[in-house]
């Protein structure tokens, strides 16, 4: 049973929500869409749900037109980013609440409730007021309910991105596990987020979305492997990829008086106005290094990030262990070179280090 | 500075309740007065200053012919107008609140904001310009000085209100409530009744708090749009009024007039300590 959209498009104002989206989502499968903020994630979400009506474009689902069915007949769950459940009703009526709605009978409704109680966690909470829980056991209720219906086509809208770090990681890893169960043999999982740590954990297949547009398809390792564009490369790498103007020649990158070896996969490139991205993770502090100018110094976890700055160019760079710097302290730098990317000057791949239109 | 504090709350709390409880003490004292006690001076306390009769309550219920001017006809007049003109206000606005805080309309300029604007307009225009439209409204259709003509005005008078308020109340219910309702298999009226109504409850006794008071303190519209036949309650009140001002069945009259509104008070109070109205949505 596969949902297959073509172009769809949405425009209730004078910006595209969703722009020519087209996909074929097979059952058994998880599919992340991912994007930045107001990429339209939300939009294509609720439009397979039903919730919005696209300008143009179709979508099937089972070979039945989609687009004629209602939301309440459609057969989809969904969670959202805001853990939304039934304020009036307690943890097992929220549950309860859309069989009952299919009227299934009560001794049922009992044991499969329990059961996606137990599956999330939540056990012995039943009685409780959806008010009295923590926000991340609101949202294991609001999966609970997602997951009693059986849904043919689960929804799940950044779910975890208004929880705290640890709790994060926790549903992060429940999340897999569930979907690694049986639930994905029936199931299309089509789950959005704006992290790429998430999307690469998830390791389903990818959709890049920006600007409601779908700029790459496939499964997280090529995206991450080789991003089709320099936008892609930004969205799927957090933080950001470094993007350094440089040109080639001699078979050496040269920028800001700096001249590093190219790479074999790169020392062809000698056009104008080339780019080369570079992941922060892939710059490391070397006494022999090239000296750049600390601009900003942030620790995260376990991490530093550095906001570094010479001349015109500005990179980051992250350090896998807490280090304190000043504001204008200088440091030296290398380059993991050989695990460059470059882009043409219109933002298309040019070549990547893990062979992606290589030369 | 902290017994300062104690001292200048309890301070204020007294004087409040001084201000808020002595009319009532004062209407209560004086139902049981008769013409001596009432112009003898000051006098509050039964027994010992004055000697407490009944007069001034037997009046309400005596008929005209003795002498009485009988406020029970009138008293059920008016909780059976303001009931069910609160009731289908509280309905019809409901309903309409619903629709205009969930859909968009659009009529030419005219969109969602304009249309509830109109309806708080009707609030905005003083009574005595809807007066005159209201009496040839009413004659028209040969609904003047009737029960249904006042039920129809009231509707037009309260319903805004309804609307207002219920207006504001959804909009802080989060749509994506109502989506998952859909969702979960709800068609869109199902969605209304099982899951967004339910968590509506503050906002409906709100506004049926607000109607029902503003109905049943009405005193212009009930006194331009009846003449024999149905009277309403505050209009029977200042009828009492003679040359000889009757202070005791003024002050009966009163306090039986604010009995509803004080039931109704002491019901929602009951439910809201009971909690049942805070939490409903974050």
């Amino acid at each position: 049973m596969d949902l297959v959209a073509n172009n769809l498009s949405y425009k209730p104002d004078d910006q595209y929500h969703l722009n020519e989206v087209s996909f074929n989502f097979k059952e058994g499968n998880l599919y992340t869409i991912l994007g930045r903020t107001l990429s339209g994630k939300t939009t294509l979400l609720k439009t397979i749900a039903g919730l919005l009506t696209p300008d143009s474009g179709e979508i099937e689902f089972d070979g039945k037109n989609f687009l004629k069915i209602p939301v309440w007949e459609r057969n989809v769950a969904m969670v959202y980013q805001q853990f939304i459940n039934y304020p009036h009703l307690n943890v097992f009526e929220n549950i309860a609440f859309p069989l009952k709605q299919r009227k299934i009978d009560q001794s049922i409704i009992k044991e499969k409730v329990m059961d996606a109680l137990k599956s999330v966690g939540l056990l012995g909470y039943e009685n409780r007021k959806i008010q009295e829980l923590s926000g991340g056991q609101q949202q294991r209720v609001s999966l609970a309910r997602s997951l009693v219906k059986n849904a043919k086509i689960l929804l799940l809208d950044e779910p975890l991105v208004n929880l705290d770090y640890k709790l994060r990681e926790q549903l992060r890893e429940e999340f897999k596990n569930l979907f690694s169960k049986g639930l994905a043999d029936k199931t299309i999982l089509i789950y959005s987020t704006t992290d790429p740590r998430e999307t690469m954990e998830l390791n389903g297949e990818v959709i890049v979305l920006d600007e409601g547009k779908v700029l790459q398809v496939g499964p997280a390792k090529e995206i991450f492997e080789n991003p089709n564009s320099l936008k892609v490369a930004e969205i799927s790498n957090d933080p950001p990829m470094n993007i350094i103007e440089a040109k080639i020649s001699d078979n050496q990158i040269r920028f800001e008086g700096i001249d590093v070896e190219a790479p074999q996969h790169l020392s062809k490139l000698t056009e104008d106005g080339l780019k080369i991205g570079l992941r922060s993770s892939d710059i490391e502090l070397n006494e022999n290094g090239h000296e750049f100018e600390v601009e900003l110094a942030e620790i995260s976890g376990s991490e530093t990030l550095l906001h570094l700055k010479r001349g015109d160019t500005k990179i980051i760079v992250s350090i896998e262990e807490v280090l304190n710097f000043k504001i204008h302290d200088e440091v030296k730098i290398n380059f993991k070179i050989d695990r460059a990317y470059a882009f043409h000057a219109d933002g298309k791949l040019a070549s990547s280090p893990f062979g992606g239109l290589n030369g | 500075m902290n017994k300062l504090y104690i001292f200048l709350k309890y301070f204020f709390i007294v004087v409040w309740t001084v201000f808020v409880v002595a009319p009532f003490l004062w209407a209560l004292t004086t139902s049981f007065k008769d013409f001596q006690s009432v112009n003898g001076g000051v006098t509050y306390i039964p027994w010992v200053d004055f000697e407490p009769n009944l007069e001034g309550w037997k009046v309400l219920i005596k008929s005209p012919a003795k002498g009485g001017v009988d406020i029970i006809e009138p008293y059920f007049n008016s909780l059976f107008v303001t009931c069910t003109a609160s009731l289908i206000s509280i309905i019809l606005g409901t309903l309409s609140a619903y629709a205009l805080s969930r859909y968009t309309f659009k009529a030419g300029f005219v969109k969602n904001n304009d249309i509830t604007f109109f309806f708080i307009s009707q609030r905005i225009m003083p009574p005595i310009v809807l007066s005159i439209p209201f009496f040839l409204f009413l004659s028209s259709i040969n609904l003047l000085d009737s029960l249904t003509g006042l039920i129809v005005v009231y509707i037009v008078l309260l319903m805004p209100i309804a609307v207002w308020i219920m207006v504001d109340f959804f909009n802080k219910v989060p749509r994506e409530i109502d989506e998952t309702a859909l969702i979960d298999g709800c068609n869109p009226y199902q969605a209304f009744l099982k899951v967004v109504l339910p968590n509506s409850i503050p906002g409906l006794i709100v506004a049926g708090m607000f109607c029902i008071i503003f109905g049943w303190i009405d005193f212009f519209f009930a006194f331009i749009l009846t003449f024999t036949e149905v009277q309403l309650l505050p209009v029977k009140i200042v009828a009492l009024n003679s040359s000889v001002t009757p202070w005791w069945s003024l002050s009966a009259s009163a306090l039986v007039s604010v009995a509803p509104l004080i039931i109704v008070a002491f019901i929602v109070e009951r439910y809201l300590s009971k909690g049942n109205l805070s939490g409903a949505i974050k």
